[in-house]
């Protein structure tokens, strides 16, 4: 209960300090999350673990040279050796048989090391202005103060416009980098403004929530938004909603307990969206999945069921009607799934259902006609294009006649002079 | 004498990471190494909590434990919702890495652990923590682990190393002769994970990757040879131990980031070396 009041006292803003963290990582989420699309879009997601890592230096580099803890100077020196980094990554995969992710782990930790370095000199050389300093790397949201969230403000507001203005070029690059080229796209700057948006945007969000957990706040709200569309822009919309309501909750939850660190929380929170958004998402979500195979389960069961009667009644030209013993003999499905096919029939229709055993209806046979006829069109497809022998054609056949779509069918038929009988000289239903 | 310990505890974790590292990065999995070494993290700390000791057994169920859990869950992205590889990592490690931070937190004085320790460790304090036995000191605890668990991988990669070996360089063909992949993988990843946990409270996360990505990656430049490759990486991991800590002394600073840089250092120099020499070469073809 205590923990729920302090969650509605954060958002009261009854103490001052309170807006500046709620604006801090309201800004700083918003901003990764949309930067993060076009990174996660270019498969370049730990490419934002390496330029968070490689900040540190950077950082640290900025107070040696200028003696104090002004935070724009560290943004620039962060700005700078995070670029560094990025380019250090292409260029060692680029000009080596190094690959990638061996380039990633290698830089990141030598520029972690080198930051960690530095700073450790820095502090036991005795400059009182240093301490706070390695809050950079865990990141205090609480840490922050006005001016801060100005020049947040300002970063954003230019990193946003950036991508807003070059948003087809981005999106371009990041779907197929030699088509933009070809058509005359200049890549390497569109590449280059992405690189630099991104390594600020990290330089910016570092001091809130950490070297090591900044690199989630590009990837993960992305990544959760990808489960629900697949179109750019929702996508990048969605990132950008995700990220922030995760950053102010995030905060939110961490004001509500002492000590807590906020940057953690906030990892936390867009996390667990970005799991749920895996289970439910309509997109592409473990659900979804589950639902699509299940329907496609159920199109195969009921079209195979249907075409059973149509071998039935070509073996028995005079019976109509077949009991369930009789359809189960012609069958190789298991009784329990035979049954189950044969309801989904009677309910839509396609076969009546009394005492004395089941008989298609005139619908039915044209279905079952339907399914058989584009079995045997591709059975004869593939002997013909294929030069498989008529015995090998079989089995194939049996999997791709319930996804032959009508325009296909046509084409099958066209292709092949709409035929009247297939390799093993059956005839073929129209 | 400390500095002494100190450079054989750093040579220890070299050793372990460099022979992990080679089939790592041959792999392409330097970076699940990373997500492994930063995800132990949670199940650390809960050890710690229970027990109230830093004895080691615990510490390594529940880091083993942790580890395990940011593999199936990159599996869980990357394979069940088809989420692609790299975010299907960065999204795993800082998951689970933001929870155990959280966890620290939470505990917060309960709990003798600090986040930094976690990230580059505390390799200066190694000759003061010491084992004994009867009243004899038989030098420090973090040596005797280690060097366990350098047994331990030593003797894991020989029993399998022709397994390991095929599944790194030719999957598909290893499991055309039956061999089961799956397994191998997983083999591989209990021993980054049991690296990563012995090696945290010396030298912290970050050191271990760049253990685990540097010195392999330097060898590789150098060699064609697999083991040669890990001969060499382990040279230069112990080198670098040895240089990485003057330096620190040297500079006063922390012996982690100094190692880390001579590492960095070591690939930069050999890299470029090997750069100069192909361009030298192709302009003494062309003239």
């Amino acid at each position: 209960m205590n923990t729920l009041r302090e969650i509605i006292s954060f958002f009261s803003f009854s103490e001052p300090n309170v807006k500046v963290v709620f604006l801090g990582s309201l800004i700083l989420c918003s901003v990764s999350g949309l930067v993060g699309t076009f990174t996660l879009l270019r498969k370049r997601s730990l490419i934002g673990d390496v330029i968070s890592h490689s900040v540190l230096p950077g950082i640290a580099l900025a107070f040696i040279i200028g003696q104090q803890k002004n935070i724009a100077y560290l943004l620039i020196g962060a700005t700078i050796t995070g670029w560094i980094s990025t380019f250090l990554v292409d260029y060692i995969t680029k000009h080596s048989k190094i690959k990638s992710d061996t380039a990633i782990a290698l830089i990141l930790s030598v520029f972690f090391g080198v930051g960690v370095l530095l700073l450790t000199h820095i502090q036991h050389s005795g400059n009182a202005s240093q301490s706070g300093l390695d809050q950079f790397i865990f990141g205090r949201a609480s840490a922050m103060n006005m001016s801060d969230v100005y020049l947040f403000s300002i970063v954003g507001i230019l990193i946003a416009a950036i991508i807003v203005i070059f948003f087809r070029g981005f999106t371009l690059l990041s779907f197929d980098e030699s088509y933009a080229q070809s058509i005359g796209f200049p890549i390497e700057s569109l590449k280059l403004m992405l690189s630099i948006t991104t390594v600020a945007t990290v330089a910016m969000g570092v001091q809130a929530v950490g070297v090591v957990l900044m690199s989630a706040l590009l990837i993960t709200p992305a990544a959760a938004a990808k489960f629900w569309t697949h179109k750019i822009h929702v996508l990048a919309i969605l990132a950008v909603i995700i990220s922030g309501a995760s950053g102010v909750l995030g905060s939110a939850i961490s004001y509500s307990s002492k000590g807590m660190p906020t940057g953690p929380w906030i990892v936390v929170v867009v996390s667990l969206v970005a799991i749920f958004s895996a289970f439910v998402g309509s997109e592409s979500g473990l659900l979804k999945g589950y639902q699509l195979r299940r329907q496609n389960n159920i199109k195969i069961l009921r079209e195979n069921t249907i075409k059973l009667f149509f071998a039935l009644q070509n073996l028995n030209k005079t019976q109509s009607r077949f009991s369930l013993a009789e359809v189960s003999q012609n069958s190789k499905m298991a009784l329990s799934s035979l049954k189950r096919g044969l309801n989904l029939l009677v309910n839509e229709k396609l076969i009546n259902k009394d005492s004395s055993g089941y008989e298609v209806t005139e619908k039915g046979t044209e279905e079952a006609k339907a399914i058989v006829r584009k079995h045997r069109l591709w059975e004869l497809y593939i002997s013909k294009y294929m030069n498989l022998k008529p015995d090998h054609v079989h089995d194939d056949a049996e999997g791709i006649e319930h996804v032959i779509t009508p325009e296909i069918e046509k084409e099958l038929e066209e292709l092949l002079e709409f035929p009247t009988r297939d390799p093993h000289d059956s005839e073929i239903p129209y | 004498m400390n500095d002494f310990w100190i450079i054989l505890t750093a040579s220890l974790v070299a050793i372990n990471a460099a022979i992990l590292g080679c089939f790592l990065i041959m792999r392409k999995m330097a970076m699940i190494g990373d997500a492994i070494s930063h995800a132990v993290l949670p199940g650390i700390v809960i050890a710690y909590f229970i027990t109230q000791s830093r004895a080691s057994l615990p510490i390594l169920m529940g880091a083993a434990a942790s580890g395990m859990l940011v593999t199936l869950l990159i599996q869980f992205f990357n394979k069940k919702v088809r989420l692609q590889n790299d975010a299907s990592i960065g999204i795993s490690y800082t998951f689970l890495f933001a929870i155990g931070i959280i966890l620290i937190s939470f505990f917060g004085t309960d709990v003798d652990l600090d986040q930094e320790c976690v990230l580059y460790g505390e390799i200066a304090y190694v000759p003061l923590d010491l084992s004994f036995i009867g009243d004899y000191s038989i030098g420090p605890r973090q040596v005797w682990i280690l060097f366990t668990s350098l047994i331990i991988i030593v003797t894991g990669v020989l029993f399998g190393y022709r397994k390991l070996v095929l599944t790194t360089f030719d999957e598909s063909f290893a499991a055309a002769l039956g061999i089961n992949v799956a397994f191998w993988q997983y083999y591989l990843m209990a021993g980054v994970s049991l690296t990563t946990v012995v090696s945290f409270e010396s030298v912290g996360a970050v050191l271990v990757i760049a253990f685990i990505s540097g010195p392999p990656a330097t060898a590789y430049l150098l060699t064609e040879s697999f083991s040669k490759m890990i001969w060499l990486s382990i040279a230069l991991g112990i080198s670098a131990s040895i240089i990485g800590y003057f330096a620190a002394v040297f500079l006063n600073g922390s012996i982690a980031g100094a190692i880390a840089s001579v590492i960095g250092l070591q690939f930069a120099l050999v890299f470029s070396i090997n750069r100069l020499r192909k361009k030298s070469n192709i302009s003494e073809a062309l003239a």
